[in-house]
């Protein structure tokens, strides 16, 4: 239950204890399921994180257009003017 | 208390994000120009929208390996991105692009300068990454009802680069950074300005009993935007901890602002809360490997840097130590410097008048201010070569450059408009000179009788009878002979 509030605090979010205890179980699950993943022998194997062996994919450096402040806010909840506006910050 | 401070040693950090001079972002090709309208430069890839891809940009990996190069770094031969997670405004994907376990470059080292000392200070790791939005909080931070969001910068490439902990005083931190920016603005590849925050600095400092060789608590100090502010934090900061042991305090590990106004730091209250930024390889960006030759061809094509160029203008030009460390802290001032040697060519000279003179009007680090200076270097071989003919006399040549320096203006144009040129013309000095024994006959007095230093208040007198003008030389032998007439 630990592991679900330290996760859910840095994700900021806020769970009722049912939902908590869902969570809960879910990850016991997944984290399972890993345990099993861990009894395969990898010694000498390159962790994968990429499905693709490809190297190197550069573009060059050139300014395209972009999309205008009015389409960028389009879906904001909240905004001043041309920018954004978040709640104020607090510090943990 | 000073007592004690003799028995800690400081031990200082740094960690320097430069962003890079690119036209278009880290990872999309939205353009990076500072100042542009708010939210006026984003895109969905560097607004993290879901189903884009990000697309590294060659020329941000190139300034990285660039800089390795010129701090003597090790280039990894590959190195990949990962995301750092944490959850803030600045940045709408919720993690940013940055690299871990396998940055660009480790182990090189920086030279730096203290009290005509040089040691060297070790760079651990250098890495690249994308910068986050910038917020504008509504009123003061702790009453601020909201806080506005102006993502043009996020996705603007930038690059960490982390020192070793061996600074060992704030003196020399601020020298290491200027080096460091001397370094950025000679390879070209970030403007340096701190202002605008396009370089920016965070310490890490702590103290140890001397002789010790494990570290003390760390703190951690941000929000320091010039070098001379960096400087004050650290010494505000050692005196504090310096205090607080002799207290027999016991330090916290944590991360304290700095407060320019007030000139103390104090604590973000926020470290219990350890950072957990669960970093992992970054899916939609492939790995780099790097081409050895593309590194060595890069290598080759690195300009001159400071060091090297401090070493040739002592060399070449047998100039004294500290005007040449002075002329190369920034390219566009030795650039300056060695343009007005070809055109005059006494060395010396030319150091002493823009030490003295370009300088007082312009910082000696603002390379845009010296690259279009009023005064350009072929105005100031201009001005020198006017006294170098005995055209007009050093003191007048003084405010002569600053006219020239505030109206653009050759200095020919002005001596010639304004009736500066030297008198060196005997018959009408003689004249003067005759006058002037007439009406000051005590000082001729004493003169004749071996009080020799009565003759400079005579040349004085001279050169304020004739406005300066008079040719000093010549006012001086012609009143030798004068007087020994006498």
């Amino acid at each position: 239950m630990q592991d679900v509030e330290h996760v859910a605090r840095l994700a900021r979010l806020e769970l009722s204890p049912e939902e908590g205890e869902r969570m809960r179980e879910q990850l016991d699950r997944i984290l399972g399921y890993i345990d099993k993943l861990r009894q395969l022998d990898t010694a000498g194997v390159e962790p994968t994180s990429h499905a693709v062996p490809m190297v190197n994919v550069f573009r060059d450096d050139e300014p395209r257009p972009c999309l205008s402040p009015e389409e960028m806010l389009a879906n904001a909840p909240d905004r001043s003017g041309e920018f954004f506006r978040v709640p104020r910050i607090i510090e943990d | 208390m000073r007592s004690a401070a003799k028995d800690y040693e400081t031990v200082i950090g740094l960690e320097v994000h430069a962003q890079l001079l690119t036209r278009s972002k880290m990872f999309c090709g939205c353009p990076t120009t500072f100042g542009a309208a708010p939210n006026s430069q984003t895109c969905p890839i560097c607004q993290g929208m879901p189903g884009t891809l990000p697309v590294i940009n060659r020329r941000a990996i190139e300034f990285g390996v660039r800089t390795a190069l010129a701090f003597h770094c090790t280039i990894n031969p590959g190195c990949r991105f990962a995301r750092k997670h944490y959850y803030y405004p600045d940045m709408p994907k919720n993690f940013q692009i940055s690299q871990y376990e396998e940055p660009l470059a480790e182990h090189g080292w920086l030279e730096v300068t203290v009290d005509g000392q040089e040691r060297r200070v070790g760079i651990q790791r250098l890495h690249l990454e994308e910068d986050v939005g910038k917020l504008i909080h509504d009123g003061p931070l702790e009453t601020a009802r909201s806080s506005l969001v102006d993502f043009n910068r996020s996705g603007v490439p930038l690059m960490e680069t982390v020192s070793e902990p061996d600074i060992r005083s704030p003196e020399e931190a601020a020298a290491y950074l200027r080096a460091f920016r001397a370094i950025l603005l000679y390879l070209g590849v970030c403007d340096g300005n701190m202002e605008e925050r396009s370089l920016r600095c965070d310490a890490n400092i702590s103290l140890r009993e001397r002789g010790e060789t494990g570290f003390g608590t760390k703190v951690e100090i941000k929000n320091m935007n010039s070098f001379r502010n960096v400087q004050r934090a650290l010494e505000f900061e050692v005196g504090r901890q310096t205090e607080a042991l002799a207290r027999g305090e016991r330090l916290v590990q944590e991360t304290r602002l700095w407060d320019a106004d007030r000139g103390y730091t104090r604590s973000m209250r926020s470290k219990e809360f350890a950072h957990d930024y669960r970093y992992f390889p970054e899916p939609d960006l492939v790995p780099l490997t790097m081409d050895r030759a593309r590194v060595e061809e890069i290598r080759a094509g690195l300009p001159e840097l400071p060091a090297d160029r401090r070493q040739r203008f002592m060399r070449a030009y047998t100039l004294p130590a500290y005007d040449a460390l002075l002329l190369t802290q920034s390219r566009a001032l030795a650039d300056y410097y060695e343009a007005a040697v070809r055109e005059f060519a006494r060395p010396k000279i030319v150091s002493n008048w823009i030490m003295s003179e370009l300088l007082r009007e312009i910082p000696a680090d603002d390379e845009k201010a010296l690259a279009a200076s009023p005064v350009p270097a072929k105005n100031l071989a201009g001005l020198l070569q006017l006294i170098d003919r005995g055209t007009i006399s050093g003191k007048i040549a003084k405010d002569v450059f600053e006219k020239m320096f505030r109206s653009g203006e050759d200095a020919d144009t002005i001596v010639t408009r304004e009736g500066l040129i030297q008198v060196a013309d005997t018959g009408a000095l003689a004249a003067i000179i005759e006058q002037i024994l007439a009406a000051n006959p005590k000082a001729v007095l004493d003169w004749k009788r071996g009080k020799k230093a009565a003759a400079g208040a005579l040349v004085g007198h001279v050169m304020k009878a004739t406005q300066g003008k008079a040719n000093p030389g010549v006012v001086n032998s012609l009143l030798q002979e004068k007087l020994s007439q006498l």
